[in-house]
């Protein structure tokens, strides 16, 4: 149509020390579209964008604004450019209240002095025209992530934004909230004069509410196509650079005695404030138990509790039949049981430590590794090589650090120390989150594995997708207690989406292990 | 305790406390920043230094004051540079100016002391007695009967107070303290709220150091603070990063101060031959400050610092 795009950027380039996260990387987004900007973790999304933001300098390439090439050296020049940008981890300042957020760091109608009525007041209309509900005096830092999600958009409409930039938006959302924000995105480009671009590894997400998309492999533009006209397996396999399996196969399960049993627990989390609130929930051997749930809602206090480095306030947690409540992880060594953190970085590896030191972590104080406190070398070389071989780990050699390690190879290192004792029990915690698909597939092949051999499995995830592929039955977590336990086959996304938001499952089928019904009620009693 | 000594030992608290308010309401302005400050003390010693020199030497007090604070910018200035800007360590970079400014002084005090044979003594302040005010019984001579610094220092709280919750000014310093990334993608100058608010607590802590040695004193005296600086540090982490807190908390120390130079001056002696003790050391005494200030902070319980306090922060650093 000769229609001059909105934006064009053109041949970008943005290397790190090491990595080229952009390659020549083109994109168009025209008047009144949702363009989504697909491409697997790593693939050099956020980067693209936050060059558009300003926030990262391009080593090359150049860009276009209505046809005009433009240079944005800062946020603020962005800003004045009409871009907005609500970034995949929220840029809010937790204890100022959702106006002070708002207006941060724009000039007051009143000089130095702040004026919080009339933006106030502002914030209200935008909030009304676009279905945006907030409490303009809530200090963020206590609402939901999809409240302050709504805070982060209001944020750049306040500011003018005509080019909105939604990085990974659904990833923190139940899936009745990311319909409510799909309306809140048609309703921004309906008169045309608007556009978004919308991030995204999620392809239904991608196919339901984008006109075009752009896919993005290894820092590289792989395509642009009409929505329209591609399918989820094309995306997928432009995404991946191979085929791929959207089902993995599973044999039924075959549940023995119970594992794991948790009545009535309440731990508290870092501020001191009841995170998990009297959850009861079992799991057997040879089962995966799915725990479903918006991140934020308990389960990092839960699993840290049944891992020993977190002391629960009440209740118990038995493992074996046996009492562990107020058992630390040194004590726990000896039920055999594996945990793989949140945070592999932080938690689940030693960064600056080899390989062979991190596999040992949990076992240098015995022989072969180590000899009246001496340490084998050979033994634990030996053993290093065997697990980097068993777990496919791609790593020079034992002898470098985890630090230098992608993402998926890290928790490769997890998965090997973890799973390489044979537990009888697995609490594992997002252990696909920032992997790439490849990478995710394998840890979940590994946790049938792992099943299959007989070990009871937590599974926790707030990918909706992963738990019904993996989970046996699947427990739903909000605020701390357990909304209801379901089976995969008896439920829908929807249903779950609803007790993911709170709403307890009423006359759920008596759930379902064959031994004895799992109760849903916190209490628990039998 | 008769009146008289009572108005006095609070009138002294009032005096006390003015050196410890300027740095611990300067330093607030930077901690609330993200920058942590424990360069408070060398950065009063410099100033009582530099305050003490420059009003020898011109014979007014007030361009001491000026002085005072252009050194304290100045040295701040190079922390801010080290740490904001190259991104070193704000704690050691702090330590080591604290013992950089201790050796200074130090041995610029004693060349001035070779240089001049006649006494060292600097013009000092007048008592500033506010009409009115002043005669109002007891309140009137604690507090409307000190140096013109004293009552500046006390202004500066709800100076501070307006600046931190009514101006864009104040929104822009509180959020570069708890996440300068989202300040930044606001287009809030990051390091620029962080070096203005670092100098300005410089000049405020050099100024908090010039009231001992041209307000309270007329002379300067080597490590002269006495880690006043660390004081007003605490005072800082005690108010809970408020102005009002900060004060309150500055107040306790300053009023610690008082009690014990009291005490070594023997008010307790009756008390203490009724308990048969003969001397007490005076070492004992001077300690109650610094422990008013561990016992403080013992009981301050669990403390909220600024999110990003200490962090450095880089945009392309992910
Ligand atoms: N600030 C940074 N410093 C160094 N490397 C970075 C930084 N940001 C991103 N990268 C690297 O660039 C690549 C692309 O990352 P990113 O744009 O975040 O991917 P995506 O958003 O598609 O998941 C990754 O390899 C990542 O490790
Ligand atoms: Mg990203």
């Amino acid at each position: 149509m000769g229609e001059t795009p909105f934006l064009r950027m053109e041949e970008i380039v943005k290397t790190f020390p090491g990595v080229v996260a952009n390659d020549r990387v083109n994109l168009e987004v025209r008047h009144g579209e949702i363009h989504a900007l697909l491409g697997e973790n790593g693939a050099g999304k956020s980067t693209l964008m936050n060059v558009l933001y300003g926030l990262y300098q391009p080593n090359g390439g150049r860009i276009l604004l209505e046809g005009r090439p433009v240079a944005i050296h800062s946020p603020e020049e962005a800003i004045r450019l009409g871009i907005g940008m609500v970034h995949q981890h929220f840029m809010l300042v937790p204890p100022l209240t959702v106006t002070e957020n708002v207006i941060l760091g724009l000039p007051g109608a009143r000089g130095i002095l702040l004026d919080q009525a009339e933006a106030r007041q502002r914030i209200q209309e935008i909030a009304d025209s676009y279905g945006l509900e907030v409490d303009p005096d809530a200090p963020v830092g206590t609402l939901s992530v999809g409240v302050q999600q709504r805070v982060e958009i209001i944020k750049a409409l306040y500011r003018g934004a005509r080019l909105l930039i939604l990085d990974e938006p659904t990833a923190v959302l139940t899936p009745q909230e990311i319909q409510g924000l799909f309306t809140v995105m048609r309703r921004l480009v309906a008169d045309g004069r608007n556009a978004i671009v919308f991030i995204s590894h999620k392809l239904d997400e991608v196919m339901a509410i984008s006109d075009r998309v752009t896919v993005l492999r290894n820092g590289k533009d792989v395509a642009t196509l009409e929505t329209q006209a591609t399918n989820k397996a094309e995306l997928a396999r432009l995404m991946v650079g191979r085929e791929v399996l959207f089902r993995i196969e599973k044999p039924p399960a075959e549940p023995g005695p119970v594992v794991l049993e948790i009545q009535d627990l309440v731990v508290r989390d870092d501020r001191d404030v009841p995170a998990v609130r009297g959850l009861s929930l079992e799991v057997r051997r040879g089962e995966i138990l799915g725990l479903a749930g918006v991140d934020g809602n308990g389960q990092r206090e839960l699993a840290e509790a049944i891992a020993g480095l977190r002391i629960p306030e009440a209740g118990t947690i038995r493992i074996q039949g046996q009492d562990v409540t107020r058992m630390d992880a040194g004590d726990l060594l000896r039920f055999n049981l594996a945990y793989i953190p949140e945070d592999r970085q932080r938690e689940g590896l030693v960064l600056d430590f080899t390989l062979s030191e991190n596999f040992i972590a949990k076992r240098f104080r015995r022989p072969p590794f180590s000899v009246r406190g001496f340490l084998r070398h050979p033994a634990i070389l030996d053993f290093a090589r065997r697990l980097i071989r068993r777990f496919d780990v791609r790593a020079p050699g034992p002898e470098v650090e985890a630090r230098k390690l992608s993402g998926g190879n890290q928790q490769k290192v997890v998965l090997a120390r973890e799973l390489s004792q044979e537990p009888d029990l697995i609490i594992s915690a997002q252990a696909t989150r920032g992997l790439d698909v490849g990478a995710a597939e394998f840890v979940e092949q590994q946790m049938l594995a792992q099943r299959a051999r007989g070990a009871a499995v937590l599974y926790i995830s707030n990918e909706l997708e992963e738990i019904f592929n993996l989970s046996d039955r699947i427990a739903v977590i909000h605020r701390g207690e357990i909304m209801g336990v379901v089976r995969p086959d008896q439920v829908t996304p929807e249903e779950l989406g609803l007790m993911m938001a709170g709403i307890r499952r009423e006359g759920a089928p008596a759930t379902e292990s064959p031994a004895e019904p799992v109760s849903s009620n916190p209490g628990g009693h039998p | 305790m008769d009146m008289d000594a009572l108005i006095g030992l609070l009138h002294a608290t009032i005096r006390l406390t003015t050196p410890l308010l300027f740095a611990a309401i300067g330093g607030l302005y930077n901690e609330r920043a993200g920058v942590i400050n424990i360069a408070l003390e060398g950065k009063m010693l410099l100033g009582a230094l530099v305050g003490f020199m420059v009003a020898f030497s011109s014979g007014n007090p007030w361009l001491g004051v000026l002085a005072a604070a252009a050194s304290g910018a100045l040295v701040a200035l190079l922390f801010a540079y080290v740490t904001i800007t190259l991104g070193a360590d704000q704690i050691v970079s702090a330590v080591a100016i604290n013992l950089m400014m201790l050796g200074f002084t130090g041995v610029v005090f004693r060349l001035m002391k070779a240089a001049n044979s006649g006494s060292l003594s600097a013009p000092t302040f007048q008592e500033w007695t506010i009409p009115g005010l002043a005669q109002i019984p007891v309140l009137g001579p604690v507090l409307f009967r000190h140096l013109p610094l004293v009552y500046l220092a006390f202004l500066l709280v709800p100076l501070a107070h307006f600046i931190f919750y009514r101006t864009t000014w104040g929104l822009s310093i509180r959020a570069v303290g708890e996440h300068p990334r989202a300040a930044d993608t606001l287009g809030v100058k990051v390091r620029t709220v962080r070096y203005l608010t670092v100098l300005w607590g410089g000049a405020m802590a050099a100024i908090g150091g010039a009231v001992l040695s041209i307000g309270h004193n007329s002379t300067f005296i080597e490590n002269m603070t006495a880690g006043r600086g660390f004081i007003a540090f605490s005072a800082i982490v005690f108010g809970k990063w408020t102005p009002l807190g900060t004060m309150l908390a500055s107040l306790l120390f300053g009023f610690a101060d008082a009690l014990q130079l009291r005490i070594q001056a023997g008010i307790l002696e009756p008390l203490f031959r009724n308990l048969g003790i003969q001397e007490v050391a005076y070492q004992i005494p001077v300690m109650l400050p610094y422990v008013v200030t561990l016992v403080a902070l013992f009981f301050i319980g669990k403390s909220h610092w600024p999110a990003a306090a200490a962090i450095h922060y880089d945009r392309e650093e992910g």
